[in-house]
């Protein structure tokens, strides 16, 4: 059953306008005491004040690779998150860890791995597939630069902004 | 041949006297006075970066003097080939891509494309899902009529009316970085359910918005409803016949608001919209305001349907239970053989989905957002055409535009609620 909207019908004293111009300005006016209080707070002063810790955990900020406890990098360059990604951000270059390399059971690692911030959109894909929980979105949303190539996340920058995770599913070492 | 020298055209002989009235003669036709004395008509190009058109909308208006005497949209400017970007990859990848059909209602976009797709492969999610769907939904049907009525009424003069729509928006962004981890590109579902549950205290959250928003929705119609200046620019303008509407195929609010009750949440309901009790606003006049006054009531309406889905939510999963096509989850991905192996094949190769065609519309806030999906079987849709609301309802302009003033358009078009990055995909 629909409901019809009905128009209103102005009274004479609403056709002068001016009272209607005090009811606005009573509203407008209760808004302005509100905020000058401090009753109600809208605006948030950014930079000097930031959102961060209203940021859920989940939050899809800039994507960035972990290393475990004992420092291994996680990735073991599958390549899945560079299927996967929408914009095609991510480029990876595989290599083989030598065989005298503590890891050399892990096989593969990523010799460079960037993301191209200019293209990402932060969907969380990658993060979705990674089967090595290796990458991460994190909470860091202003990324900024002044070139193109400084917005184009090389491997070290990509673990700088990850750090180090603990309490993830280990397989590779005796920890798990 | 001769040529014509100055003294023979001011003393001409018998022979080119003749030519010369002949020629008069001609030229009198030409000379004959306009039947309208104002003058010619002006091109006016409004957009396509015209604060009023809300994007990159551009129309070319024929002016007589400060009358419109035709209106033609010229749309695209925002073309991104959505639809063939959709044709390059797997149905999940493109969810990120419908956020940015109706950026003002991302959440609606998912879940009618998840619906669309979902369709396809003839899956139907537990009631749970289907009520959080619910909810994203209304919420973005909330989000999307504060700013299409905040701009609405910021172009015909009421700025106020703005920020405090925007207000409101900004908690409902609160809402949505809280349920999907991005304020605005929310991603929020896939094929056969959702990112995630809803977090911890969210329904909470979400009671306690819907209490406050209603006196804040009261306060914006107590600015504008009665507002004889607000009347005045929007009363008889812009008004579209109940015919008219059918016959333009207008969808949502703007085909409402000239009286034909066709919602399809109602209509066709999908996602057990049938449980939920909610009237369908209609306008009796088909102007500007009955538009406005139509989305006035569709956003209390949402409260009260949110108001219910969280009174009835109900427990269990809220995923498709589908192991062939749904990832196997991180826990097993993590520790088993088998689930990393499917893993990989299911990233890679996507969904299993059957050859076949379908068509599923939602009723967004804008209207009819349709997915029309031509599937050969496979991961990838061999086509995806995406019926989008505010394309159709933009084709009315050259019908409705012509007789009105120019200050008139900022009115029709905030009425229209229309978004670009829809209409041009
Ligand atoms: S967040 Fe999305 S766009 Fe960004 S790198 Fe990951 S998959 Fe690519
Ligand atoms: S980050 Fe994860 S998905 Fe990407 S290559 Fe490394 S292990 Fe594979």
């Amino acid at each position: 059953m629909a409901l019809v909207v009905r128009r209103p019908q102005l009274k004479w004293w609403e056709k002068i306008y001016l009272p209607v111009i005090a009811k606005g300005l009573v509203i407008t006016m209760r808004h302005f005491i509100r905020t000058l209080t401090g009753r109600t707070k809208v605006t948030m002063q950014y930079p000097e004040e930031k959102w961060n810790d209203q940021l859920p955990e989940h939050y899809r900020g800039a994507p960035a690779l972990v290393t475990d406890e004992q420092d291994r990098e996680r990735c073991v360059a599958c390549q899945l998150c560079e299927f996967i990604c929408p914009p095609r951000a991510i480029t990876i270059i595989p290599e083989e860890i030598p065989s005298e390399d503590k890891w050399a059971k892990v096989e593969k690692r990523p010799r460079a791995f960037n993301i191209d911030m200019i293209r990402c959109i932060y969907c969380g894909l990658c993060e979705e597939v990674c089967p090595e929980q290796a990458i991460f979105l994190r909470k860091d949303y202003a990324i900024t630069g002044e070139s193109r190539a400084e917005m184009v996340h090389d491997k070290a920058r990509l673990y700088e902004i990850g750090g180090r995770r603990v309490g993830l599913v280990n397989k590779w070492n005796d920890l798990k | 041949m001769s040529t014509t020298t100055i003294h023979e055209i001011e003393a001409p002989d018998s022979a080119a006297k003749a030519l010369l009235a002949g020629q008069l003669a001609a030229d009198q036709g030409h000379f004959q006075p306009m039947e309208d004395l104002v003058g010619e008509k002006m091109i006016l190009n409004m957009g396509p970066s015209h604060p009023a058109t809300h994007g990159v909308l551009r129309v070319v208006l024929e002016m007589d003097g400060e009358v419109i005497s035709k209106a033609t949209p010229d749309v695209g400017f925002l073309h991104r080939g959505d639809e063939k970007i959709a044709e390059n990859m797997q149905y999940n990848q493109f969810v990120p891509y419908t956020d940015r059909l109706d950026y003002l209602a991302p959440l609606a976009n998912n879940v009618a494309y998840a619906l669309a797709v979902e369709k396809l492969m003839g899956w139907e999610l537990p009631a749970r899902g289907k009520a959080i769907r619910v909810l994203c939904c209304e919420i973005a049907r909330i989000s999307a009529h504060l700013l299409g009525l905040g701009a609405f009424a910021m172009d015909v003069g009421a700025m106020t009316v703005f920020l405090y729509t925007f207000t409101q928006r900004e908690y409902i962004y609160n809402l949505c970085e809280q349920l999907t981890g991005a304020r605005f590109t929310t991603s929020y579902t896939r094929v056969g359910g959702q990112i995630r549950d809803l977090p911890e205290g969210f329904v909470g959250a979400l009671a306690k918005f819907c209490d406050q928003f209603l006196p804040a929705l009261e306060e914006v119609d107590k600015l504008l409803t009665r507002n004889k200046i607000f009347l005045d620019r929007c009363k008889d303008v812009g008004i579209i016949s109940r015919e008219q509407a059918i016959a333009w195929g207008l969808s949502g609010p703007n085909l409402r608001g000239s009286g034909v009750d066709h919602d399809l949440r109602k209509a066709v309901p999908y996602l057990d919209y049938e449980l939920y009790d909610f009237e369908v606003p209609v306008g009796e006049h088909g102007d500007s305001f009955d538009r406005y006054l139509v989305r006035m009531e569709e956003m209390r309406q949402s409260v009260h349907i949110l108001r219910q889905v969280i009174k009835t939510l109900p427990d269990g999963p809220i995923n498709v239970v589908d192991a062939k096509n749904r990832l196997p989850g991180k826990e097993k991905v993590l520790m088993k053989m088998e689930e990393l192996i499917h893993h990989f094949i299911l990233v890679t190769e996507g969904l299993d989905a059957p050859a076949g065609e379908v068509y599923f519309a939602a009723e967004n806030p804008k209207g009819e957002l349709g997915f029309y999906i031509n599937s050969r079987g496979g991961g990838v849709p061999y086509r995806l055409k995406i019926r989008s609301p505010s394309f159709v309802n933009l084709s009315i302009l050259p019908e409705i535009l012509p007789g009105h003033l120019m200050s008139d358009v900022v009115a029709v078009l905030g009425s229209l609620d229309f978004v670009m990055g829809e209409c041009d995909r």
